[in-house]
């Protein structure tokens, strides 16, 4: 680890104002729990480290007005065993993949929206794009579990957060701040795919802080997330889905799909929604939501499988809400 | 003959084949049990290994002028010279220390090397890119038997398949390492290791190889492991880094630590080399084998590796006809080292996974099918009375189904088994032990428990023999300067160190006998001890308790000695076992995602000592077992020659809700006249192959090549 100042200011203004405005010079830290793996293997090496801890306004999760509102210190814990968050099942769903009690205790839900890939070829030193002689390392290398969605290039990896996907099927929105004051955006618009190693995989100024997450009430929605994991013991899915729809005259008026460890972003599929639409809730539903959100899947030379396990995510979301 | 070491028969057993808690456990579990990790010294300091990031080249220089003047610096040694070939990613090129972790890991980044390139070759699963590429080594054919193509011929029914299993890791838990406290003359090495006795030869070695250090004899190494965080057969050495540790003690005067990192520990301590093979099988409608031909490739590195002993376990000569021709494929990856039954779990896959699809061809259930030709193995009636018994603890009758569970909905459910086999003959093993006047006892003998038991069996053995208490015996082990023992390794240890505990035992035993009878008026071979008192057998009135039997010694100590092999000595251990597991599974068919409902097992291995530690044995082997079969690969990449998964996160072990549930049936009183037969290796050996069984039957087409991740299963499904 390289060696690095360490601040903990009591206002998100001051926080703001002590990160640097260029990338990679200072870090902001929450949880840490992905931070603090990426400084040990100094994949990055800020200066100086702000941390959050001593910031009473952004603990907590409140839930006012119909809405939950997540500040940016809440524990995975604290959203899940928080009696505001009871209502958003596919939430809770997402939650509950995060198998590791110590993860769940330390990482926070903002930390999880902005976490870095977990590209292999990025946390071995490869950068973003995992470039190497001049060509990315993906498309003709160990791809598995690499983007079968908004994979044109330069960018193959996955968006790895547990919660985008539910939060972004519910139509969260998040507050960031920065030196100059507070700005809103909806959670969607936080996630880009970078189309160079200059960008980054979320659209923060590197002074902005992620301050609260909103969640709008899920009245009259019906939501869930289906992962598809390989073991019990803490594990990336290898797909998850989430899905919210709202019901009128018993048939599906609103729709919203989101994928997640399919693209680099969290991939909402406007496919599956006009598929769902006008549709009765049932496994013909379902099936034909799935078969829509991978139409435009272009698979790399590993990652065949991922279309399936994508296809029968969404389709088992939509039967957990039927 | 009957002698007096013979282990006492079954009806005078207090101790000896009942359940009894890890004697080590209660320290281990308050965290009192010091590992070599653990060793914190006076003074210590702390050295990183700087490893090639090349996986072939030559080391052009090695420039450690800023490295040295890093904060807390205190001295570095090279491994590896200018002009030096490196053959993998993560070969070491040198050893840093400074006063504190932080520091020589900043240290070990500040130096630079460079290398020319040199080409490399990570891959080995194809193997005619592989030739393409000229890294297939010339191929070892073996013919056994009948003729072949006439027994071929002679085929009702025949399989031909592809099989096979990728590289796996040790991941060892505690990684290997050590620290070294050189001063004066005396080098004392706290190490991870399987072999504690034959380590102060290793390093005294490797060190004198260096003129400026000189001779240094092994006498002046001390190796001390009392707890060992994990070994299966990649820890017999003191490696590079040992001898590097060593000489940054002499060099800096202080106590040094160096246990290798996560990704150090997978990328280059030891990893089992991968098999992959196409298999023919043919049999008569009756079912019964006639012929077994492979041709087979795997690579353990540069280097290569043996190949596996084919056909497995079903290997009769004068009725199987037989081919085997095997190929190395040459790889820059890190080499293989001795795992857990070295070549035995591949052999098991290439063997009992085409049998299986054999049985399922001649529309026979396997069980069936493996207990009719069980003719074709060294012991036929153990594998028949284990595989009935082994099937009654899974329900095989109730459950079983032919291939292909049609039964609705995505989980499929299914059933497999497979056979193992394993020698475990006992390694050489000197024993002293002590009865002190104040009634103490100690065994004592330059062994090593790697968490195996060693402890417990060694308590069980010396108690028994005194007519004692667990408690009343203490256990000296992991120190080489005590009698030596043998290493850890091929399932060697509990026949080696049992038999010389007995023997030195006995003896001590009838030292005390000797020096009792007198007080108690009647003859040395007329008492025995038992219940913690000696007394005669002829007048039980005429009786000591154990504290003062142990009274009459006055000022003096008693010692004896026991060894493995002694000639006189009785017959107290044996190699060969047989064993069988059963799979219990379920398949999500349109995920893929495979998971274990139950594993069984039926373990035969002599005279039990413990039955719980050897339980335990058997547990922690299937446990390891669903590791490599649905989880665990080293995933190299071509294009940067590196592994890509030398962590915990995407190098997958299972946890405890990945497991199933797990039954164990040790074979007791059936083969107790053997005496003691090691069991490291075989249960680690058939769940491989018994979980890929069970999964073709879920989902009625074999998944090829283990691990079975959802991405294998589903092309399987999808080729069907």
């Amino acid at each position: 680890m390289q060696n690095f100042e360490y601040i903990a200011p009591t206002e998100t203004i001051t926080a703001a104002q002590a990160l640097s405005p260029h990338d990679g010079v200072t870090a902001v830290l929450a949880g840490g729990t992905d931070l603090l793996s990426l400084m040990k293997e100094r994949i990055e090496t800020p200066t100086r480290v702000v941390s959050l801890r001593n910031i009473r306004a952004l603990r907590g999760v409140h839930g006012t007005g119909g809405a939950l509102r997540i500040g940016a210190m809440a524990s995975v814990e604290g959203v899940l065993g928080s009696s505001g968050a009871s209502s958003y099942k596919s939430l809770l769903q997402a939650g509950r993949g995060i198998t590791a009690p110590q993860v769940r205790a330390m990482g926070t839900v903002v930390g999880d929206l902005l976490q870095r890939p977990r590209c292999w070829y990025y946390r071995n030193g490869y950068g973003l794009l995992a470039m190497h002689e001049g060509k990315s390392l993906v498309p003709n290398g160990e791809n598995r579990y690499h983007a079968i969605l908004g994979n044109k290039g330069p960018a193959y990896f996955v968006n790895a957060s547990s919660f985008a996907p539910a939060l972004i099927s519910l139509g969260a929105s998040v507050t960031v701040a920065g030196p100059e004051g507070e700005r809103e955006m909806p959670l969607a618009d936080l996630f880009r795919i970078p189309a160079s190693e200059s960008e980054r995989e979320n659209t923060l100024m590197p002074n902005e802080i992620v301050t609260e997450i909103m969640v709008p009430s899920a009245s009259g929605w019906r939501t869930a997330t289906y992962e598809v994991r390989q073991r019990q013991l803490l594990d990336w899915p290898l797909v998850t889905a989430s899905v919210a729809v709202r019901l009128r005259g018993g048939k599906i008026a609103d729709a919203r799909v989101v994928m997640g460890h399919v693209a680099p972003i969290p991939w909402r599929s406007s496919e599956a929604e006009t598929a769902l639409k006008g549709q009765a809730l049932g496994e013909s539903a379902g099936e034909a939501a799935g078969k829509a959100a991978v139409a435009a899947a272009t698979p790399l030379s590993q990652n065949q499988a991922k279309v399936q396990l994508a296809s029968v995510a969404v389709k088992r979301a939509v039967a957990m809400v039927a | 003959m009957a002698t007096k070491y013979d282990w006492p028969a079954a009806e005078d057993r207090s101790l000896i084949g009942k359940r009894h808690n890890r004697v080590d456990g209660p320290a281990k579990a308050r965290g009192a049990a010091k590992y070599s990790y653990d060793r914190n010294l006076d003074g210590m300091l702390v050295a990183r290994l700087v490893t090639s990031p090349v996986p072939h080249g030559r080391i052009i220089s090695i420039d450690t002028s800023v490295a040295e003047k890093v904060e807390g610096y205190k001295g570095h040694v090279n491994i590896m010279n200018v002009g030096d070939e490196v053959q993998w990613v993560g070969t070491e090129v040198l050893a840093i220390c400074a006063d504190t972790e932080e520091h020589a890991r900043d240290a070990a980044a500040a130096v630079n090397l460079h290398f020319e390139i040199l080409p490399h070759w990570v891959k080995d699963e194809d193997v005619k890119k592989a030739g393409e590429a000229n890294r297939v080594q010339p191929a070892k054919d073996d013919t056994k038997g009948p003729d072949f193509a006439a027994a071929w011929d002679s085929a009702d029914e025949t399989v031909e398949g592809y099989y096979g299993l990728g590289i796996i890791t040790h991941c060892c838990l505690e990684p290997h390492g050590q620290v070294v406290d050189w001063t004066g003359d005396d080098i004392k090495v706290y190490a991870s290791t399987q072999a504690v006795a034959r380590i102060p030869a290793d390093l005294a070695r490797g060190l004198s190889r260096d003129e400026s250090i000189g001779t240094v004899e092994a006498d002046s190494v001390e190796v001390i492991t009392p707890y060992m965080g994990g070994g299966f057969g990649s820890k017999f050495n003191i490696d590079t880094w040992g001898i590097a540790c060593a000489k940054l003690s002499k060099k800096t005067g202080r106590p040094v630590k160096l246990m290798l990192d996560r990704d150090e520990e997978l990328m280059v301590a030891g990893g089992r080399p991968s098999d992959y093979g196409n298999v023919k099988i043919g049999a008569k409608r009756d079912g019964t084998l006639v012929a077994y031909e492979s041709e087979t490739w795997s690579t353990g590195g540069i280097a290569g590796r043996g190949s596996p002993p084919l056909p497995y376990v079903y290997n009769n000569e004068e009725r199987l006809a037989q081919k085997a021709r095997h190929l190395n494929v040459a790889t820059n990856i890190g080499p293989a080292r001795a795992w857990r039954a070295p070549n035995h779990p591949q052999a098991a896959v290439l063997t009992m996974c085409p049998m299986d699809d054999l049985a399922a061809k001649l529309d026979m259930d396997p069980v069936e099918f493996f207990k009719k030709n069980a003719d074709l193995t060294a012991r036929p009636e153990v594998y028949r009375y284990e595989i009935d018994k082994c099937a009654e603890m899974i329900g095989w009758k109730e459950k079983w189904h032919k291939r292909g569970d049609s039964g609705p909905g995505p989980v499929k459910r299914g059933l497999g088994l497979s056979l193992h086999t394993w020698g475990g003959r006992p390694h050489d093993s000197t024993c002293e032990v002590r009865i002190q006047p104040d009634g103490g006892v100690s065994v004592n003998l330059a062994s090593q428990d790697l968490g195996v038991g060693t402890y417990t069996t060694l308590s069980v053995v010396a108690a028994e023999t005194l007519g004692l208490q667990i408690p009343d015996v203490k256990i000296n082990i992991g120190n080489s300067k005590l009698p030596i023992s043998g290493a850890s390794g091929g399932s060697t240890t509990v026949g080696g160190t049992s038999a010389s505990t007995r023997r030195a035992t006995v003896n001590a035993l009838e030292e005390l006998k000797g020096v009792v009878a007198g007080s108690l008026g009647v003859g040395a071979d007329d008492l025995v001890a038992k219940d913690g008192k000696v007394f005669a057998k002829s007048d039980p009135s005429k009786s000591l308790s154990w504290a003062d039997a142990c009274r009459k010694l006055g000022n003096r100590t008693i010692t004896g000695q026991g060894k493995q092999p002694d000639r006189d000595g009785g017959k107290l251990n044996d190699s060969g076992v047989g064993g069988v597991q059963m799979a219990d599974v379920s398949v999500d068919v349109e995920t893929g995602v495979v998971s274990i409902n139950k594993l069984a097992a039926v373990q035969d291995v002599g005279l039990v000592l413990c039955l719980e530690q050897s339980e335990s044995q058997v547990y922690g082997a299937m446990i390891q077992g669903v590791a490599w079969a649905l989880y665990e690969e080293s995933i190299y990449d071509q294009a940067t020659g590196k592994m890509l998964n030398p962590d915990m996160e995407f190098y997958k072990l299972p946890g405890a809700g990945d497991i199933g549930e797990m039954e164990v049936h040790m074979v007791q009183n059936k083969y107790d006249d053997r005496g003691v037969i090691g069991i490291g290796e075989p249960p680690a050996i058939s769940p491989g192959a018994a979980i890929s069984n069970a999964v073709a039957n879920a989902i009625g087409v074999r998944v090829p090549t283990l691990p079975l991740t959802p991405d294998r299963v589903l092309a399987a499904l999808a080729s069907a």
